[in-house]
C-alpha cells in the first residue's frame, strides 16, 4: 500500500459550537417517524376503503358530528402551546413554570381523552359492524392510545420534576416527552380532517 | 489537543467496568453489542439450517410425481414456515446482527447508542422465533408467507396456525424496527471525530438505509397482518368484502412493506460485498459516492413498486404500467453497483480468498436474478410466469443467492475480526464451490419448471405433465447445497477451536474494524481513531488515537473514556464532539420488558384477558423502572453546558478551518 | 407456456423470446466482463496496481459505471417498457362478439357458467376456436388464480371483484389449466382443463347442454341412481339439471358423465375412480370439502352408472 498518507488536521476533536439533542431526542425522532407511518398508511386505507365503496360512511351509519369534536380538536392542539413553554422554562432552568406548563398540557389532553370515550360512547355503531366502523375506531382509538400514553409519560415526568431530577442542565426525559406530545397533536391535524370532516364532502 | 498513538488501557484500569458477570446472569443482563450480535448471527443460522431442512424435506416430496412423502397439510406449513423462517428469522434479523457487531467498530465507538434497547430487540426477536416455532406443537402456520386473506381469515383459517404467523409477524416486526431506530441514532451521532458522511464504510451507509427502509416500511405489514388479527380475534370488517372490506387492501399494505423488504435484505448485503470487493482488489471501490447514491436511490424507489405483485389482481393497466415502469427503473441503480464493483476488481490486484470466492458467486447468481427481475416487471411476461416456478427460481436467485452468498462471505471475512481465528480457507473454498454448484443445480431448471406451467406452492403433481426429470434435478441440487453450507457449518465450529491465530487485520482490509484487537476488547477502542480518510488504515499510517480533552464535551475521546465507561457523541454531519454518553451497565430490563410483551402476545393467541393483562403489567413497569433511570441522575455536568456559542468557543476561526477539512473529504482521498 | 396456442400466449411468447435474446446478451457481456476483471486482477504483481490513488492506467472508474451502469441499461429498459406498453393495450382490450364465460374459484374446483346459453358445468371450458372469449373470473371464498399457461397469462379470481380475461384460441386442442394462486390445503389438485373446438363441434356441444330438461337416465340402472341420488346426501350439495337435485355447494353435474376427470384432474374419470371418491373422497385428495356418502354397493353402483351416463 503505497498510498499518500493523508494527515488529521489538528483541532478535529474541537467540540462542536452548538449543543444539540441528546442521543434520546434522535431516538424518539425516528420512532415518531415510524408511528407517523402508522398513522398515515392507516389514513391511507381509510381512503382505500372508501374508495372502494359506493357509500360512504357505509351501510346507515350518520357523518360523524362535530358539535363536540371540533372544539376538542382546538383544545388538543392547544395543550402544545403550554408544552413549549414548559421547554423554554426548563431550558432556563425554571423547573417551576415547566411544572405548570405540564400540567396545563395534561388537563387539555385529559379533556380530549375523555371526548374521545364519550363519542365512543354515543356512536350507534361498533367496530364489528362493518369495515368503516372498523377503520373508524381504529384510528380515533388507536390516537386515543397515544394521548393515554402521553398523559402517562406526562406524570412520570411531572415526578420527576418533584423529586427534583431535572435542572438546566439535565431533563433529557423531559425533552423526549415534549417531541412526542408535540408528535401526538400533529398527527390529530391529518386523523380530524381525515376522519371528521372528509365524509361531510361527497 | 494532541494525537496519541496505540493507546492501550490495562485491564487494571477498566476492571470489572466492562466485564459481564459470569454465567446465566450475564448472559441475560449484558448490553454488549459485540456478545448481542454474534447472539444475532447464532439464534439465526440456527433458524436458517432449521428451515433449510425443511426445504430439503419438501423437495424430497417433490423428486418425484405422485410422491407420498408428505401430506397436503404439513407440505403446506413446511413451505410457509420455510418462507417466514427465512425472511423474518433469518434474512433481516441476521443483517441487523452483523450490523450491531460492526457498525459501532466500523465508525469508532464503544457501543450502540441505545446499549439497553439492543439487547430488548434481541430478546424480541428471540421470543418471537421462539412464539411462532412452538406452533410446532399446535399445528404450524399454513398460509404462506405472505398469506393473503380471506385465506387466513377465520372462515377458512379457523385454527390457531394462523395467529401464530400473524402475531409473530408483528412481534419480529417490533425487534427490526427497534433495531432500526437504534442504528440510525448510532451513525448519526456516534461516528468517530472526521468520520463525516463521505467517508463512511459502504456497509454503514447500507445499514443507514436498511434502517430508514424498515422504519417507513415494517408499519405495512405490522398493520396488514394486525388488521388481519382484529379480524380473527375480535370480529372486525377490514378484510370482510360482505361488510364494506377489501381483500385488495391487505395485499396493498402487505406490498407496500414486502417489496421494500426484498430491497431492506439486499442492501445490506451489497454493502457487504462493497466491503470485501475492495479489500480483496487491495484498492479503494470505484465511484464510492455512485455507490452510497445508488443505495440511497434504491431505498427511496423501493416504495413505488409494491403492486408489481398484484399484476394478476385485474387493476386499471394504466396503473399497472405505472409500476411496471417503476420497477424496470429501479434496476439501474444496481446496474450502477454492478460496474463499480467490476471497475475495482478491474483495477486492482484480485486475492481470489473464500470471501472474495462467495462476492464473485453472488455477482454472476445476482446478475441472472436481476435480468430475470426486470422480466418479470414486464407486464405481460408478468401475467404468465408470476406464481409460476419461474418466480420461485426468481426470488431465490435475489434472496438466496444474492443475499446469502454475501453472508456466507461476510462469515469468512469478518470471522478473524470476531472470534480471533481464521476459518479454513480450504473447508471455505469447498464449501463455496459446493454451494455454488448447488444453487445452479437447484434454482435454474426452476425457471424452465415454471415455462412448462408448474404453478408454485404445489405439493404435488401428476405423471405425465413433463415435470418430473428437472423436479429430481432440483431436488438433487438442493442436496448439494445443503451439503455446501454444512461445510460451512463444520467449518465453523472446527475453527473456533483449532483456527489458526490472526492479527488485528489478517486481510490488510481498510476499515476501523481492523485496527483494533481481534477479537476486540469490551470497549472496542481504548481511544478513539481519528479519521481523516475513506480508508482510514489504508491512507493514515499510523492510524492517530484521540486524547481526552479537558471539557466535558471531548472528555470521552481518550483512554479516560473507556475508563469511565462512556463513548463520545459527536455532531451528525461533520461529527464534531458534543460530549459523552455513558454506556449503561448490564441489565435485566430489556429481557423482561420482551417477556412482558411476549406474555401478552401469548394471552392475545390463547384469547386469555388474564394473561394479556398481565403481559401488559410487566411490560408497563419494565418501562417504568426503565424510564426512571435516565441521565437526569448522572452527576451534573461541571461546566455549564449551554454557554453562549461565542465564550466556550472564542476561536471561531480555528473551527471553521477544521469545518471545511471535514466537509471536503474526498480530496483526501483520491 | 411458450407452446402457444392462442394470440395472447403468443404474443407473451414473442415478448418472451426478445427479452431471452437480450438477456443473453446482457449475461455474456457482464459475466466476460467479471471473469476479465477477475483474471486481470490476478496476474497483476504485488507491485502493480493496488494503490489507493494514481499508477491506474485504462479506462476511468466513472467510464465503467456511466457505460455499463447507465447508458446501455437505459436503452434496454427503454425497449422493454415500449414492448410493455405496447403489448398490455392489445391484450386487454375488449373486442366485437365476445363470447362471455363465467368463472367461479371454488375450494377446490372451478364453477363454469355460460350466462347466454344458461349451461352450467365444472372444470371443463369448452370454447370455440376463432372467437373473442371474455372469461369473468369471480370468487365466493379464498382467492384462486386461473392459468392456462398455452393460451394466457393469469388472472385472479377475488372475492367481492370481478376480473375479466380476454383470449382467443388459435388450434383446437385440449389444453390444461391451474390454480396458480395458494388457496389451501389442495391448492395442488385445482386444475382444469380448456377444450378449444371448432365452432362447429362446440355448437354441437352446447346444443346438447342447452335445454331446461337436462339428460334422461337411459337405463333401470340410471334411474334407480338418479332415484338414489336425489334421495341421498348427494343432491343436498350438487346440481343436476331437470331433476331435484339443486345443491350449489359442490359442482354441477348435469353433464358428469361427459368430463375426463374426477375432481378437478385428481383423477381420470372412471366408474371405478368415481365409485371410490363416493366412499371416501379422502383417499384421493385429502382435505376436499366432499364429505364420504355411506351407500350399500348396489346403490353406490347405481349412482355411479347413473352419474356417468349423464353425456
Amino acid at each position: 500500500m503505497t498510498a499518500p498518507t493523508a494527515t488529521v488536521t489538528p483541532g478535529i476533536t474541537r467540540p462542536a459550537t452548538r449543543r444539540s439533542y441528546p442521543t434520546a431526542w434522535w431516538g424518539m425522532a425516528v420512532v415518531i417517524m415510524t408511528e407517523a407511518m402508522i398513522f398515515a398508511i392507516l389514513l391511507a386505507s381509510y381512503l382505500f376503503l372508501r374508495a372502494a365503496s359506493k357509500q360512504w360512511p357505509l351501510g346507515d351509519i350518520e357523518v360523524p358530528t362535530l358539535k363536540f369534536a371540533l372544539p376538542f380538536s382546538f383544545v388538543l392542539w392547544g395543550s402544545s402551546i403550554p408544552i413549549f413553554w414548559a421547554e423554554a422554562s426548563i431550558r432556563n432552568g425554571h423547573v417551576g413554570r415547566m411544572k405548570a406548563g405540564l400540567a396545563i398540557s395534561f388537563v387539555m389532553g385529559l379533556s380530549f381523552f375523555f371526548f374521545t370515550l364519550y363519542d365512543f360512547n354515543e356512536l350507534h355503531f361498533g367496530w364489528r359492524t362493518n369495515a368503516y366502523g372498523s377503520i373508524y375506531y381504529t384510528i380515533v382509538g388507536l390516537h386515543a392510545l397515544h394521548v393515554f400514553l402521553g398523559l402517562g409519560i406526562n406524570v412520570v415526568v411531572q415526578i420527576k420534576a418533584w423529586l427534583g431530577r431535572y435542572d438546566r442542565g439535565r431533563y433529557a426525559s423531559a425533552e423526549v416527552f415534549f417531541l412526542y406530545w408535540h408528535f401526538v397533536d400533529v398527527v390529530w391535524l391529518a386523523v380530524f380532517p381525515i376522519v371528521f370532516l372528509s365524509p361531510h364532502i361527497r | 489537543m494532541a494525537i496519541a498513538e496505540a493507546p492501550s488501557v490495562s485491564e487494571s484500569e477498566v476492571g470489572e467496568l466492562w466485564e459481564d458477570a459470569p454465567g446465566l446472569p450475564g448472559f441475560f443482563s449484558t448490553v454488549d453489542h459485540k456478545r448481542i450480535g454474534m447472539r444475532y448471527i447464532y439464534t439465526c443460522f440456527f433458524f436458517f439450517f432449521v428451515a433449510g431442512l425443511m426445504a430439503l424435506v419438501m423437495r424430497a416430496q417433490l423428486a418425484t410425481p405422485n410422491a407420498k412423502v408428505l401430506g397436503p397439510q404439513l407440505y403446506n406449513e413446511l413451505f410457509t414456515m420455510h418462507g417466514v423462517t427465512m425472511i423474518f428469522l433469518f434474512n433481516t434479523p441476521v443483517l441487523a446482527g452483523f450490523g450491531n457487531y460492526l457498525i459501532p467498530l466500523q465508525i469508532g465507538t464503544r457501543d450502540m447508542a441505545f446499549p439497553r434497547l439492543n439487547a430488548f430487540s434481541y430478546w424480541v426477536f428471540l421470543l418471537g422465533g421462539i412464539f411462532m416455532y412452538s406452533s410446532f406443537l399446535f399445528g404450524m402456520p399454513d398460509g404462506g408467507w405472505f398469506g393473503y386473506v380471506p385465506l387466513v381469515s377465520k372462515t377458512f383459517s379457523p385454527g390457531l396456525n394462523i395467529d401464530f404467523w400473524g402475531l409473530g409477524i408483528v412481534f419480529t416486526g417490533l425487534s427490526t424496527t427497534v433495531g432500526s431506530i437504534n442504528f440510525i441514532v448510532t451513525i448519526f451521532k456516534l461516528r468517530a471525530p472526521g468520520m463525516s458522511l463521505n467517508r463512511m464504510p459502504i456497509f454503514v451507509w447500507s445499514m443507514l438505509v436498511f434502517s430508514f427502509m424498515a422504519i417507513f416500511a415494517v408499519p405495512a405489514v405490522t398493520l396488514a397482518t394486525g388488521l388481519n388479527e382484529l379480524d380473527r380475534l375480535f370480529g372486525t370488517a377490514f378484510f370482510v368484502p360482505a361488510l364494506g372490506g377489501s381483500v385488495l387492501l391487505y395485499q396493498h399494505l402487505f406490498w407496500f412493506w414486502g417489496h421494500p423488504e426484498v430491497y431492506i435484505l439486499f442492501v445490506p448485503a451489497t454493502g457487504m460485498i462493497s466491503q470485501i470487493v475492495p479489500t480483496f482488489s487491495g484498492r479503494p471501490l470505484s465511484g464510492y459516492l455512485w455507490v452510497a447514491g445508488s443505495l440511497v436511490t434504491v431505498g427511496f424507489i423501493s416504495f413505488g413498486v409494491w403492486v408489481h405483485h398484484m399484476f394478476a389482481t385485474g387493476m386499471p393497466p394504466v396503473a399497472m404500467a405505472f409500476f411496471s415502469g417503476v420497477s424496470l427503473i429501479i434496476t439501474l441503480p444496481s446496474g450502477v453497483q454492478f460496474f463499480a464493483w467490476i471497475a475495482t476488481m478491474w483495477k486492482g490486484r484480485v486475492r481470489l480468498t473464500t470471501p472474495m470466492l462467495f462476492a464473485i458467486g453472488f455477482l454472476l447468481i445476482f446478475l441472472l436474478g436481476g435480468i430475470t427481475g426486470v422480466m418479470v416487471a414486464v407486464l405481460p411476461f408478468d401475467w404468465q410466469v408470476t406464481d409460476s416456478y419461474f418466480v420461485v427460481a426468481h426470488f431465490h436467485y435475489v434472496l438466496n443467492g444474492a443475499v446469502v452468498f454475501p453472508i456466507f462471505g461476510a462469515i469468512y471475512y469478518w470471522m478473524p475480526k470476531m472470534t480471533g481465528r481464521m476459518l479454513s480457507e480450504k473447508l471455505g473454498k469447498l464449501s463455496f464451490w459446493v454451494m455454488f454448484v448447488g444453487f445452479n443445480i437447484t434454482f435454474f431448471p426452476m425457471h424452465i419448471l415454471g415455462f412448462l406451467g408448474m404453478p408454485r406452492r404445489i405439493y404435488t403433481y401428476d405423471n405425465g405433465l413433463g415435470w418430473g426429470g428437472l423436479n429430481a434435478m432440483v431436488s438433487i441440487g438442493s442436496a448439494i447445497f445443503g451439503l455446501g453450507t454444512a461445510i460451512t457449518l463444520f467449518n465453523w465450529v472446527w475453527s473456533r477451536r483449532r483456527g489458526e491465530i490472526v492479527g488485528d487485520d489478517p486481510w490488510d482490509a481498510d476499515s476501523l474494524e481492523w485496527s483494533t484487537t481481534s477479537p476486540p476488547p469490551h470497549y472496542n477502542f481504548a481511544a478513539i481513531p481519528l479519521v481523516a480518510s475513506r480508508h482510514p488504515l489504508w491512507d493514515q499510517r499510523p492510524l492517530p488515537f484521540a486524547e481526552s480533552g479537558d471539557e466535558p464535551d471531548t472528555s470521552g475521546l481518550g483512554i479516560e473514556g473507556a475508563i469511565e465507561r462512556e463513548t463520545p457523541v459527536t455532531s451528525g454531519i461533520d461529527t464534531r464532539p458534543e460530549g459523552n454518553l455513558e454506556i449503561p451497565h448490564e441489565t435485566y430490563l430489556p429481557f423482561v420488558l420482551a417477556l412482558g410483551i411476549a406474555v401478552l402476545f401469548v394471552g392475545l393467541l390463547v384469547q386469555a384477558i388474564v394473561v394479556g393483562v398481565a403481559g401488559v403489567a410487566l411490560a408497563v413497569m419494565a418501562t417504568l423502572w426503565w424510564a426512571w433511570r435516565t441521565e437526569e441522575d448522572l452527576p451534573p455536568p461541571e461546566i455549564e453546558p449551554h454557554a453562549p456559542v461565542g465564550k466556550a468557543h472564542p476561536d471561531t476561526a480555528h473551527t471553521a478551518v477544521t469545518a471545511d477539512a471535514a466537509a471536503a473529504p474526498g480530496e483526501v482521498t483520491e | 407456456m411458450l407452446n402457444g396456442r392462442a394470440g395472447e400466449a403468443n404474443r407473451v411468447a414473442g415478448v418472451w423470446w426478445l427479452m431471452f435474446a437480450m438477456a443473453t446478451v446482457v449475461y455474456v457481456v457482464v459475466a466476460a466482463f467479471i471473469v476479465i476483471a477477475v483474471v486481470r486482477g490476478r496476474k497483476k504483481k504485488r507491485s502493480e496496481g493496488a494503490a489507493s490513488a494514481g499508477g491506474d492506467s485504462g479506462p476511468k472508474d466513472d467510464t465503467f459505471i456511466w457505460f455499463g451502469g447507465i447508458i446501455a441499461p437505459v436503452l434496454i429498459l427503454g425497449v422493454l417498457a415500449v414492448v410493455t406498453v405496447n403489448t398490455t393495450e392489445v391484450l386487454r382490450k375488449p373486442q366485437q362478439n365476445e363470447l362471455l364465460i363465467q368463472v367461479t374459484g371454488k375450494r377446490w374446483w372451478w364453477d363454469i357458467r355460460y350466462p347466454a346459453d344458461k349451461v352450467t358445468t365444472a372444470d371443463e371450458i369448452h370454447i370455440p376456436v376463432g372467437r373473442p372469449i371474455d372469461i369473468e373470473l369471480t370468487s365466493d371464498n379464498v382467492i384462486h388464480s386461473f392459468w392456462v399457461p398455452q393460451l394466457a397469462g393469469k388472472v385472479d379470481t377475488i372475492p367481492g371483484q370481478v376480473n375479466h380475461l380476454r383470449l382467443k384460441a388459435i388450434d383446437p386442442g385440449t389444453y390444461r389449466g391451474e390454480c396458480a394462486e395458494y388457496c389451501g390445503i389442495e391448492h395442488a389438485h385445482m386444475s382444469f382443463t380448456v377444450i378449444a373446438d371448432t365452432p362447429v363441434d362446440f355448437d354441437r356441444w352446447m346444443t346438447r347442454r342447452r335445454g331446461i330438461a337436462g339428460l334422461a337416465p337411459t337405463s333401470d340402472e340410471m334411474a334407480q341412481g338418479q332415484l338414489v341420488f336425489t334421495r341421498e346426501a348427494c343432491a343436498g350439495c350438487h346440481t343436476v339439471k331437470g331433476t331435484q337435485a339443486t345443491g350449489t355447494v359442490g359442482p354441477d353435474l348435469s353433464d358428469f358423465g361427459s368430463r375426463r376427470s374426477i375432481a378437478s384432474l385428481t383423477v381420470a374419470n372412471t366408474s371405478a375412480n368415481l365409485s371410490r371418491w363416493i366412499a371416501d373422497p379422502e383417499s384421493i385428495k385429502p382435505g376436499n370439502l366432499m364429505p364420504p356418502t355411506a351407500l350399500s354397493d348396489a346403490d353406490r353402483a347405481a349412482v355411479v352408472a347413473y352419474l356417468e351416463g349423464l353425456k
